[in-house]
């Protein structure tokens, strides 16, 4: 178990990151603020790495202790109810700690050279200090508030580093777009915080697991009687919070201010929006998996519908995006999709918990190969000053190390082994297969057009046409490429760390059977989509546009995104403004302000009836003095004796 | 009847009410003051009566008059005072013309 | 109805009317005359109450000074020979009725009250009496409130000469600046 002070100090490192940056920054550190956030977080990332070590390899056989390490009790509302500020050290924390610190440090790195003479370096560094620092901490809640409380945090870091280019106003508007939507979705959030709370009389995370799950105790038999429309507050608690990790993670219907959110800085787009805090909302329900499978039948149902719908439709949208961060934010919103539903047919415990096991090995692989590619766009997009894949092709000349990891990453992210986003998705396959045919033909589907649209986007961007450029001189530092090709590294390799052994629902690992007949075909759908995305766009061709004309139809409405910006724009401006924003400002102008004015108006009129009293002629006010002596007189002599 | 107390009494409060009466109805300042000095008159009327008819082994009531006496004359020479510096700013000295204190 | 009873009720009457009479005459220097006859009225109920010292203070002092010193302020104010202004009727009734209402109430309750005399023996309030115990400084000497008034004789004079010359510099200034050309 290690230490609580090591603990402490991996979330402090960035924010002291942030606090020095952001205060003095501008003054002092203008040019050396990206060295110092780098040095800070690469000392917390090797405290991250330390720790994780000892806690995976020291544990006694398989039994992984789940332990607050630190716990501060802030508010205290009852004996056993209290909001506290504590740190849990267990699997799933541990797991996510390397993740969200190792991705951050490669884009710290990254930015060195990619934000190179920006006006605000140190504002940029303070504000990805600040996100790593409300991430850590979100990962290392011990106090299901406390998450919450984080997870504002993630969300503000997340609109301030959307609206960096707050010159641009699309980049506002995308921020805003971001931080409302899922603002909204805490809403939810929220209310299902308060019901949890209110079943399981705790907020602390290990007690409500406990005290839900207990079978013999009063709660699980309150819990299960006392229902709402038919449902018991539990599953209401659960399906609630749930809706706030699908707002962060940009699961249908709420998925739409993803795309949007590429208008920030690519070096964000990789650690916020692909690596980190969309997968906020896949921690969320792992974190509280055992009162998810516990509430099974109607929560992880919800859970895993919406994770494959999300899949499938980002999956089809992204075959026909032109912008390169576009297909990408599609791409991630896919896997994520994934990583939902392979909880969500997750049982818990043992053999039945291999699809929690897979979707954290998935957002493991996943958060390098994302990453990858972006950092890996990002060259790109730096390179040709665009970011249509249109005005692009040819690239391999220019960019050979970009060409290569990005190659990995494609890759990794088909499923083609060795690498590793071929295991993670093989073990998400199997749960799949084992609980719910459904989803596992939709899964199936959905790796074949994975493969199909990031190969698209590899030949669109390195094969194809040859793209005539002004300035063909490559701007790859060594602070550029060599997170990429650690990246890449990673994404080779990890497919081999058996995964289920550390990372698991209950303690116990899954038997993770490599069943050769039940991969081949996963990875031969996948070969066919690369060979036909090859044949579409390795050489230019008027092959795509002839497809396209041909199924008009459908090509229109992926292109549009299947209109949901459209559909929510609708309810909102025709529907909620109308019907329900419009009666609220009358009421709130007409009456509640015309009672404050009533007030003032009243007190007004007495006032003006009430200054004659004060006429400046002496001998009126001599008359009410004797007028009060008398009056006086009398009540005492009469009334009160 | 043989006067008493009561009487002197009766004779005290009259008067000290017609000064009040002055004191409400006056348009003049300086009758104002006439006014203010039958009030003070009638208090030391009650003051001496009091002394002679229920405490006659003490003088307090005959000291006190004294008092008032003086007070009264340094009083009337004050308002006197007022009376003619408002004069020289107002160029009257009804009651009604000094407002200054309105609101 | 003896001899001091008679020269009580007339004494009384005096001042009663008298004080009616300066309070409701149009004529400043009327009310001015009637005050003083009430002044005397009520002087003559302190000889009538064998208090002469006290008697012989209220006409000194009230009557030769107070009402001197109001004719002179009438006259500094031109006001002697014109009728004054009316009040309002409304003023009028409401002040008699509300001071018929206090007089009524006061009345009733020095009515209802019983004084108790004390039994000891009278002193006597002969002016040495009166002049011993003023200046005492024993047990019931009044040394101090005799201070205490001469130094508030001295701060009402300082007061009006400040007052009153204040008001002559002003005039006397604006004649001056009319006067001169530079100042």
């Amino acid at each position: 178990m290690p230490q609580a002070i090591i603990i402490l100090l991996i979330p402090l490192l960035p924010l002291l990151g942030f606090i020095l940056l952001g205060l003095f920054g501008k003054k002092f550190f203008k040019n050396s603020s990206g060295l110092i956030a780098c040095l800070l977080l690469f000392a917390a990332t090797l405290l991250a790495f330390y720790a994780a070590y000892e806690y995976f390899t020291n544990a006694a056989g398989l039994d992984y202790p789940r332990e607050v390490v630190l716990n501060y009790t802030w508010l205290r509302f009852s004996d056993t109810l209290s909001i506290d500020m504590g740190l849990m050290v267990d699997q799933l924390s541990m797991m996510m700690v390397v993740v969200v610190t190792f991705v951050s440090l490669m884009v710290h790195i990254y930015s060195l050279a990619y934000m190179k003479g920006e006006e605000r370096f140190p504002t940029y560094y303070s504000f990805l200090s600040l996100f790593t620092f409300s991430m850590l901490g979100l990962v290392l809640a011990s106090n299901l508030f406390q998450i919450y409380i984080f997870w504002e945090l993630v969300g503000v870091s997340s609109f301030l580093l959307i609206g960096y280019y707050y010159e641009k106003p699309s980049a506002v508007a995308a921020c805003k777009k971001a931080f409302i939507v899922t603002r909204f979705a805490d809403l939810g959030f929220l209310i299902g915080i308060l019901v949890l709370a209110g079943v399981s009389d705790t907020l602390d995370i290990n007690t409500m697991i406990a005290t839900v799950t207990a079978p013999d105790s009063s709660h699980a038999t309150q819990l299960l009687t006392s229902s709402f429309l038919g449902i018991s507050a539990i599953t209401w608690g659960a399906v609630l919070v749930f809706m706030g990790g699908a707002g962060k993670s940009a699961m249908f219907p709420l998925h739409i201010w993803l795309p949007d959110a590429m208008e920030g800085p690519t070096p964000v787009s990789a650690l916020i929006h692909a690596a980190t805090m969309v997968v906020a909302g896949v921690f969320l329900v792992a974190r509280l998996f055992p009162i998810y499978a516990l509430t099974a039948d109607v929560a992880l149902d919800i859970v895993a519908y919406v994770g494959v719908i999300s899949a499938v439709l980002a999956a089809i949208i992204a075959c026909t995006q032109t912008d390169v961060k576009r297909v990408l934010a599609y791409s991630t919103m896919s896997q994520i999709g994934f990583m939902m539903f392979a909880l969500g047919v997750s049982g818990y415990g043992g053999e039945a918990g291999l699809g929690y096991t897979a979707s954290q090995f998935h957002l493991f692989t996943h958060a390098m190969f994302k990453a990858l590619l972006f950092l890996g766009a990002g060259v790109v997009i730096h390179f040709v000053h665009n970011n249509d894949i249109k005005e692009m092709g040819g690239l391999r000349k220019y960019l050979p190390v970009t060409h290569i990891t990005f190659l990995i990453a494609c890759l990794a992210i088909a499923g083609i082994p060795p690498f590793a986003g071929f295991f993670s998705k093989e073990e998400i396959l199997l749960a799949a297969y084992q609980n719910n045919q459904l989803i596992y033909w939709l899964a199936l589907f959905t790796s074949g057009l994975t493969a199909y649209y990031m190969f698209r986007l590899y030949f669109s961007i390195f094969w194809n046409k040859e793209v005539s450029l002004q300035n063909t001189h490559s701007h790859s530092s060594p602070a550029m490429t060599i997170p990429l090709v650690i990246l890449a590294t990673g994404a080779g390799l990890a497919g081999f760390i058996p995964f289920g052994k550390y990372v698991n629902s209950d303690g116990r690992p899954p038997e993770s059977h490599f069943d050769l007949q039940f991969s081949m075909l996963p990875v031969a759908i996948g070969l066919a989509g690369i060979f036909i995305a090859m044949w579409l766009y390795k050489k230019e061709s008027e092959r795509p546009n002839r497809i396209a004309a041909s199924l008009y139809g459908l090509y229109k409405v992926s292109y549009n995104k299947f209109y949901i910006d459209e559909i929510w724009l609708f309810i909102t401006k025709k529907i909620v403004f109308n019907l329900v924003g419009r009666p609220a400002a009358w009421f709130d102008r007409n009456v509640v302000d015309g009672m404050v004015n009533l007030t003032g108006e009243t007190t007004e009129f007495i006032s003006d009836k009430i200054k004659k009293l004060q006429s400046g002629k002496i001998q009126q006010y001599a008359i009410f003095f004797l007028a009060g002596a008398i009056g006086l007189a009398l009540l005492f002599i009469y009334v009160w004796k | 009847m043989e006067p008493g107390l009561y009487h002197i009494l009766f004779i005290s409060a009259a008067l000290f009410f017609i000064g009040v009466y002055g004191f409400f109805t006056r348009r003049n300042l300086i009758t104002l003051l006439m006014s203010i000095e039958l009030i003070l008159n009638s208090v030391n009327l009650n003051f001496v009566a009091f002394n002679k008819y229920l405490w006659p082994n003490r003088m307090d009531g005959v000291f006190f008059s004294v008092f008032i006496i003086a007070i009264a004359a340094a009083e009337a020479a004050v308002a006197i005072a007022i009376i003619i510096n408002l004069y020289c700013s107002h160029r009257s000295i009804d009651v009604e013309t000094a407002e200054e204190l309105k609101y | 109805m003896t001899g001091p009873t008679i020269i009580f009720y007339l004494l009384a009457a005096l001042t009663l009317a008298s004080g009616i009479l300066s309070v409701t005459t149009r004529q400043i220097f009327r009310a001015a005359i009637y005050l003083l006859f009430s002044l005397i009225g009520v002087a003559g109920i302190y000889f009538w109450l064998e208090y002469q010292f006290i008697a012989a203070v209220q006409i000194v002092v009230y009557v030769g000074g107070i009402v001197v010193l109001i004719i002179f302020s009438i006259f500094l104010t031109q006001q002697a020979g014109e009728k004054m202004a009316r009040q309002k009727v409304g003023r009028k009734i409401f002040s008699a009725l509300a001071v018929f209402l206090g007089f009524a109430l006061t009345m009733l309750q020095v009515y209802e009250h019983q004084f108790f005399e004390t039994a000891e023996a009278p002193v006597s309030t002969s002016i040495r009496e009166i002049g011993t115990r003023m200046l005492g400084t024993g047990d019931e000497g009044y040394a101090l409130p005799f201070e205490v008034i001469s130094i508030l004789l001295l701060a009402a004079m300082i007061g009006c000469i400040v007052i009153a010359m204040r008001v002559k510099e002003t005039s006397k200034t604006e004649q001056g600046t009319s006067n001169k050309e530079v100042s």
